[in-house]
């Protein structure tokens, strides 16, 4: 895509700059240019295998854990190039975090798996770590119902409240950026709309970026819309302009359901 | 004859023959539970747990020596392979999952799981009783602790490899170095599996008598020196169940039971650990 036109009015969290991705020999991502506005939400959609989700793990460089996984070009973060080799990836992975598709509680209560993180990043005691769990799980929309059963484990939990869990935990480092990998697909609809409240919430303090499945999420709580197909960013615009009038017929033929 | 009746037959057909397979396995385990029980419960006393192996025709003695023997060899053969297969399961399931040397590693303590342990007790002797010029408690603790190294290395990895590769990537995803992953997360994860295969490897080496023969032999009398050869439950059963002496028959079978009751409650432990981990 040719994305000259500046799509965000507001200033940018995270650019694309020429941005490529491998798989071994396999070309996943092909020169994806687009930025991110700060405390907005951003949805990418798209069918499966179009590079969405492996898009979302470049932000806080996850592709790092596996051998033969690469990346060329830039990724901005508030104008820093987190591809640079000198860049520390713990630290990196403080300030943006990710929430997985499936519920992954650690296996400790439910105090640890927020404080776990936390931990690693700063030196905080007894109190500040307590009022920080409080904090986290209050905005994760969590406390009332679990304030009572913090040291039970946080796998006894239902599966909404577990994803809750999860969000609680990534935001308790405090990031600047929230990385959400189809965070509602395992969901019911009743936890489902849940969190999509909670992101809406979440954009306030957050910038967040959300690989989805269900088109109608997208259009839903997100601001801007990337269509992706076979490892291009199609098209990337204000969410109302792409589900309403896309300019690019790939992107209306998907919206439409005559493709996809 | 349709379909459906077909379908059915052939269920019955095939639960017939798995639950008579299943008597058949279970038959000869209760028979062997059995004849311990009924030959062994004769020789319990008190004097068992309290006296020495007798000499033949004695009017009592025990298996004391034997027993204390038995948990000093089981005891230090696991502190010394347990660690050792915990930390080469983690380098297996963690760190070398795909390297050459971590297959090198794989397959070489897939034939260590298989060797007989007779050969593991040749080794020692060679190693160390031949050198030394003696039999010892050490070195029969380093033949068991041999044997235990391959199982819990085998079990760490499988139980480590379970863990979702999400758990990892989400701990990796807050920011956590590779060791805080794999110390806090997947190996509290894999806890009780760990837990499982520690104590398997136990059970095993609990019974172990080939490699002893060769290392720690027997001691008649009270000994808990790691110098010098020690009494084991297994070497002493061996011994005198060998023997025409009727009364040091009936100690090898009181001895049988215990070994057989030991292992019995420790996979009972085992699965009990495990079922709670579970549910928590």
């Amino acid at each position: 895509m040719e994305n000259t036109d500046k799509v965000i009015t507001g200033p940018a969290q995270i650019a694309f700059r020429n941005f490529n991705f491998y798989y071994g020999d396999f070309h996943a991502l092909k020169n994806v240019n687009f930025e991110m506005e700060k405390h907005k939400v951003t949805a990418f959609i798209g069918p499966s295998g179009c590079g969405k989700s492996t898009l979302l793990r470049t932000i806080n460089r996850m592709y790092d854990l596996y051998p033969h996984q690469r990346a060329e070009g830039e990724i901005l973060l508030n104008g820093e190039n987190l591809l640079d080799p000198k860049v520390d990836v713990t630290s990196l992975r403080a300030r943006v975090g990710m929430v997985f598709q499936k519920p992954t509680p650690f296996p400790m209560s439910i105090y640890d798996n927020i404080s776990f993180g936390v931990g690693l990043h700063e030196k905080l005691n007894r109190t500040e770590m307590d009022e920080r769990v409080e904090w986290a799980l209050r905005k994760a929309a969590l406390w009332g119902e679990i304030k009572d059963k913090l040291n039970q484990s946080g796998m006894s939990l239902s599966g909404g409240q577990q994803q809750r869990l999860c969000i609680a935990r990534g935001i308790a480092v405090k990031p600047e950026v929230v990385l959400l990998d189809e965070p509602t697909s395992a969901l019911d609809p009743i936890s489902t709309a849940r969190i999509e409240e909670l992101i809406d919430e979440l954009k306030e303090d957050f910038t967040i970026v959300i690989v989805t499945h269900n088109m109608q999420q997208a259009a839903r709580i997100s601001d801007y819309t990337a269509y992706m197909y076979l490892g291009e960013l199609i098209e990337f615009g204000d969410t109302d302009q792409i589900f309403m009038k896309p300019k690019q017929k790939a992107t209306e033929e998907y919206i439409t359901g005559r493709f996809g | 004859m349709d379909l459906k009746t077909r379908r059915k037959l052939t269920n019955k057909i095939a639960l017939t023959l798995s639950i008579g397979t299943m008597a058949f396995g279970l038959f000869w385990l209760a028979w062997i539970l059995w004849t311990v029980l009924e030959l062994g419960i004769g020789g319990l006393s008190l004097s068992l747990f309290t006296e020495m192996t007798p000499p033949p025709g004695a009017e009592n003695g025990g298996l004391l020596n034997a027993i204390v023997g038995s948990l000093i060899l089981v005891g230090t053969g696991t502190a010394i392979g347990a660690p050792i297969g915990i930390l080469a399961g983690v380098y297996l399931a963690e760190y070398g999952r795909t390297t050459i040397f971590g297959k090198v590693t794989r397959f070489v303590n897939d034939l260590l799981l298989s060797a007989p342990s007779i050969v593991i007790g040749l080794f020692v002797y060679a190693l160390i009783v031949a050198n030394t010029g003696k039999f010892s408690a050490f070195s029969g603790a380093l033949a068991l602790a041999l044997l235990v190294i391959p199982i819990v290395i085998r079990t760490t990895e499988n139980m480590l490899m379970l863990v979702p590769g999400t758990l990892r990537e989400a701990a990796f995803a807050l920011g956590a170095p590779k060791h805080v992953v794999i110390t806090r997360v997947t190996l509290r994860a894999a806890r009780s599996g760990v837990v499982t295969g520690v104590l398997l490897a136990v059970a095993r080496i609990a019974g172990e008598t080939a490699p002893l023969l060769f290392t720690s032999l027997s001691n008649q009398f009270w000994s808990v020196s790691m110098s010098e050869p020690i009494a084991s439950l297994p070497v002493t059963i061996f011994q005198f169940a060998m023997s025409p002496f009727e009364d040091w028959q009936r100690l090898a079978w009181a001895g049988v039971l215990l070994i057989t009751l030991g292992v019995l409650g420790l996979n009972i432990i085992a699965r009990v650990a495990l079922r709670s981990e579970k549910l928590s």
